[in-house]
């Protein structure tokens, strides 16, 4: 039975009109490529992308260097030394995320206590050298500086789930 | 099963307990956990913070298992219902005032509060109300108070009453408004103030230097072995990368129980001062230059070669007492393998003309002994801040009745009520220990043994208190006499360790030294000292020991870890001598404005937590220890530069490949100490030359200026036990000057002055003065002993 089957498929070239049927159906399905970077796909508010240390209203950094983000961190990306600052409180003195060893998992961003590290939506950034991709302190606030109206409206929208 | 032990059953499992124990102890014996907070083993009981409520069968509401005694057939839960329901309530309560801010606390990570919230506690709290805020006390540089985080367990209170013998910290106020500090504005001055750090369960009393700098699970644990005094406390030094970050106790229970002085905890700040010495240096045309190990080594050798070709006798080493027993056996085999026997470690003592007859090393009872003795004499010995933690173990036998008597040139403030205690000038001490021998001779109508006869004739006056001495030490059951730094340095220390000894003897009181340094034994035993070779090996011809080292200048000079102008007794004169040699090499961990003066070649040499070795305490105890960290810059552990000096030299006996080998070389060797015949003490020889006139001196090592290490750690150094630059005289002997405290006076000693302020201490004797040594501004004049003339600074008035 199965020889007169595989003799009848092959003579009207079933396999080839099965083929020809799937790319046929793709050709007149709605397009999603896009045409990256003129177009770009939506992003949720919850996308993990370049890091940024956040500050307060007041210009106050929030990180307090409790070192959770570099205890939870599985690529061990996240290099911290704190001391007191002159007015006691607890601060870093460097604060460094090699982006070459980071996963972009976003533990750091769920541990930290007092969201001052966070993963912003932008994505687009490259180094022309190695170190260009080891983020200091000063990269890091620069960052959330510039995308803090962005990182504070996703905080918002996301606040019920969190 | 004996008499005293019973049988309890705990959650179905039966254990055994001691009679009369209490419940926690049993259970934490037989290794099933009951929570607790102010609990501590070594602490009175308190049954405060309510965290080890347990079931206990027939009792109605659930029992604090540390205040509970056991009883034979009782049946306890620990996990029971209901004892879960009463730790939930605890947590709950402790938690209602307790700051959400351990993200920012240096607990976190290894906070009782924060496991057993997590292990015990509830995952939401009724209360919403607001939370209590504390003001912080500052309470000095070694603590750092965050007292809004505080539980009132009081173990920080209870640890100052019981073991330290100080009640600086204390409760104020009752129920939420109770709050823990000082009673009145002031730092903590304890030299065991850091233990309440390790004490207290929570981060309301943290490490101040250690302060925000680590985390608790970024550091890793390395044993070690304490390098200032001579118990050889046990510690753990914590490291993060390359860096020690804080030192904390390791329990041994023969050395230092749980406890850790101050001295021992902070020192390791001096690791990482910056004037360690990174880099091998030689002195070229009177100025400092970098060079690699090749180079310095070369010329140290060079020097040592055309020594020894020609002079051997003027080669001579000295060492810190604190270097390892390794370091001490390749220093003085160096040196005798090279034909010379002048190195030496007893950098503090002054009076060497009966070392024959010296012990094999400086020993005292063992711990457990001084806890039970029934009456101990210190002559000249102030535990608290030479070897704190014996103290505590003095401090024990005190409050169990004993009396500790004492024979001192100034009083000090001990942590404990203290028998007789005789005040005397330095000169007078002779007489004193004179004194005490006649009377116990004549106790028990014996004659004084000559040679000391004639001294005890012509010397030993009338005194009640010293009677007072002789009767209690004979009648005590068990006494103990204990010789301490005082002597050591004592112009006549050979005179009054004979008599001592033989004071002893006729009292039936075990005799100990307490050594400086904390290698002293470990020294003697591996042969750094000039009358004897390893392990007390008799020597035909002995060479110089430290002070004819400094009144007979020699060509070569090794100094390991030696600060000649702070770490010898005759600093001032050593550094003269040193001056005049040839070649000075100095195997050192620091930078150092006398050793830049004086030494030709600078060696940088690994310390403590980067040094491997081993030390021998005071009980004969060898304890071994390996690096933690590495050492700083290109610094390299001593024993390993003197043994390529070994090398280039071509001498035998230098090819160990571990430091282990060099401890079981030492430990091989054989020989006893011939306990050679009594040398005969004259007085004529070191007698001192008192003008009346004038003041005697007292030298006082302040506790944290015994060592190069302590020296460089700067939390310390802020402490007052630092010493200052006062010099110190009672109301009487200001009478005499006509001055006032306060006043500027020129203090000078010999040839050497120096600017000091007077301050009054009523604690010495008329005619006496005080100055702490090992300090820059007093190293001139520091000669224990010597008489003093105090004038009136000019340019300035009396105040």
């Amino acid at each position: 039975m199965n020889t007169v089957i595989s003799y009848f498929k092959s003579l009207t070239l079933w396999e080839l009109v099965k083929g020809l049927h799937l790319t046929g159906g793709y050709l007149i399905k709605r397009k999603i490529t896009i045409q990256y970077p003129e177009e770009k796909t939506p992003q949720s508010p919850r996308f993990r992308g370049l890091h940024a240390l956040r500050r307060y209203p007041n210009g106050e950094e929030r990180c307090i260097a409790c070192k959770l983000c570099e205890a939870v961190c599985p690529a061990l990306a996240i290099t911290i030394e704190s001391e007191p600052r002159e007015d006691g409180t607890r601060r870093t003195t460097r604060y460094d995320i090699d982006l070459t060893k980071c996963i972009f998992c976003g533990f750091c961003e769920e541990s930290c206590p007092v969201d001052s590290i966070v993963e912003t939506r932008h994505f687009e950034y490259h180094g022309e050298q190695r170190g260009d991709l080891l983020m200091t302190k000063q990269n890091l606030l620069a960052n959330g500086d510039r995308f803090e109206a962005q990182i504070a409206a996703d905080r918002a929208s996301e606040s019920r789930y969190r | 099963m004996s008499d005293d032990t019973i049988k309890i059953e705990v959650d179905g499992q039966e254990i055994e307990a001691r009679k009369g124990s209490m419940l926690i102890e049993a259970t934490d014996a037989a290794g099933v956990y009951i929570p607790r907070f102010c609990y501590h083993k070594h602490l009175s009981v308190a049954a405060n913070c309510r965290m080890c409520l347990v079931e206990v069968e027939r009792a109605p509401k659930p029992l604090p298992a540390c205040a509970t005694p056991v009883m034979d057939g009782m049946k306890v839960f620990t996990r029971s219902e209901k004892a879960v329901a009463a730790q939930h309530a605890t947590m709950e309560f402790l938690l209602i005032n307790h700051p959400l801010d351990c993200p920012i606390c240096d607990q976190g990570g290894e906070c009782e509060l924060q496991d057993l919230a997590m292990g015990y506690g509830s995952g939401v709290s009724q209360f919403s109300e607001r939370k209590r805020v504390v003001r912080d006390k500052d309470i000095g540089p070694l603590v750092q108070t965050d007292m809004t985080r505080c539980i009132h367990c009081t173990r920080c209170v209870r640890f100052g009453e019981e073991v330290a013998g100080l009640r600086e910290l204390g409760a104020t106020g009752r129920g939420e408004h109770m709050e823990i500090g000082t009673y009145i504005q002031k730092a903590m001055s304890s030299e065991l103030s850091g233990n309440v750090i390790d004490l207290c369960p929570v981060g309301a009393l943290t490490n101040k230097p250690y302060r925000y700098s680590a985390r608790a699970w970024e550091l890793q644990q390395y044993d070690g072995i304490a390098p200032h005094d001579g118990l050889g406390s046990a510690l753990h030094f914590h490291a993060r990368g390359k860096t020690i970050k804080r030192v904390i106790p390791a329990e041994n229970a023969a050395i230092n129980e749980v406890w850790l002085s101050d001295r021992d905890r902070y020192s390791y700040e001096g690791l990482n001062h910056a004037a360690r010495l990174q880099q091998p240096r030689v002195k070229r045309d009177g100025r400092w230059a970098d060079c690699d190990w090749d180079t310095a080594l070369g010329l140290v050798s060079d020097n040592l070669r055309k020594a020894a070709a020609g002079a051997p006798e003027q080669i001579a080493a000295l060492a810190s007492p604190s270097s390892t027993t390794e370091e001490f056996y390749l220093l003085q085999r160096l040196l005798r393998e090279l034909g010379s026997h002048n190195v030496d470690h007893r950098l503090r003592q002054r009076d060497f003309c009966d070392q024959q007859s010296d012990p094999l090393y400086p020993s005292a009872p063992a711990l457990a002994d001084l806890e039970n003795a029934d009456a101990i004499l210190l002559v000249g010995a102030y535990p608290r801040h030479e070897q704190p933690l014996l103290n505590l173990r003095l401090r024990k036998a005190a409050l169990r009745g004993a009396s500790v008597m004492t024979l001192d040139t100034h009083q000090r403030p001990f942590n404990y009520a203290t028998g007789t205690r005789k005040l005397i000038k330095p000169s007078e001490f002779v007489a004193a220990m004179a004194t005490l021998l006649r009377n116990l001779a004549q106790a028990k109508n014996v004659d004084v043994a000559a040679p000391l006869d004639k001294i005890v004739a012509s010397n030993a006056v009338d005194d009640a208190d010293i009677t007072t001495i002789a009767e209690r030490l004979q009648s005590a059951e068990s006494s103990v006499v204990l010789f301490g730094a005082a002597v050591e340095q004592h112009p006549m220390r050979s005179v009054l360790v004979q008599l001592g000894d033989m004071a002893a003897q006729l009292g039936g009181a075990a005799c100990g030294f307490l050594a400086s340094g904390a290698n002293s034994a470990g020294a003697c035993l591996a042969g750094a000292v000039p009358h004897r070779g390893p392990v007390g090996r008799v020597l035909e011809n002995p060479g110089l020991s430290v002070v004819q080292i400094a009144s007979q200048p020699r060509d070569v000079v090794l100094l390991l870890g030696v600060d000649p102008a702070l770490d010898c007794a005759a600093g001032a004169e050593m550094k003269r001598a040193l001056a005049v040699s040839k070649c000075v090499v100095a195997i050192n961990g620091y930078h150092n404005p006398t050793l830049e003066e004086v030494a030709d070649v600078m060696l940088p040499m690994a310390l403590f937590a980067e040094n491997e070795g081993s030390y021998v305490n005071l009980n004969g105890i060898w304890q071994a220890f390996s690096a933690a960290v590495k050492p700083q810059g290109e610094a390299r552990p001593a024993w390993k530069i003197l043994r390529v000096i070994g090398h280039q030299l071509e001498l035998p006996g230098f090819d160990a490949v571990e430091c282990g080998d060099v401890t079981a070389e030492i430990k091989a060797l054989t020989g006893v100490v011939k306990p050679a015949v009594r040398g005969t003490p004259t007085l004529e020889s070191n007698a001192l030359t008192i003008d009346a006139s004038q003041f005697e001196l007292i030298v006082d090592i302040p506790m944290y200026a015994g060592d190069e290490l302590v020296r460089h750690a700067e939390a310390l150094q802020q402490m007052p036990q630092s010493g200052d630059d006062r010099l110190r005289l009672n109301s009487a002997s200001l009478d005499r000057l006509g001055l006032q405290a306060g006043s500027v006076v020129e203090v000078k000693v010999g040839d050497a002055t120096a600017l000091m302020e007077l301050a009054l201490d009523d604690g010495i004797a008329t005619g006496a003065c005080v100055v702490a040594g090992a300090r820059k501004t007093t190293a001139d004049i520091a000669v224990d002993g010597a008489s003093v003339n105090i004038t009136l600074a000019r340019g300035t008035a009396a105040a």
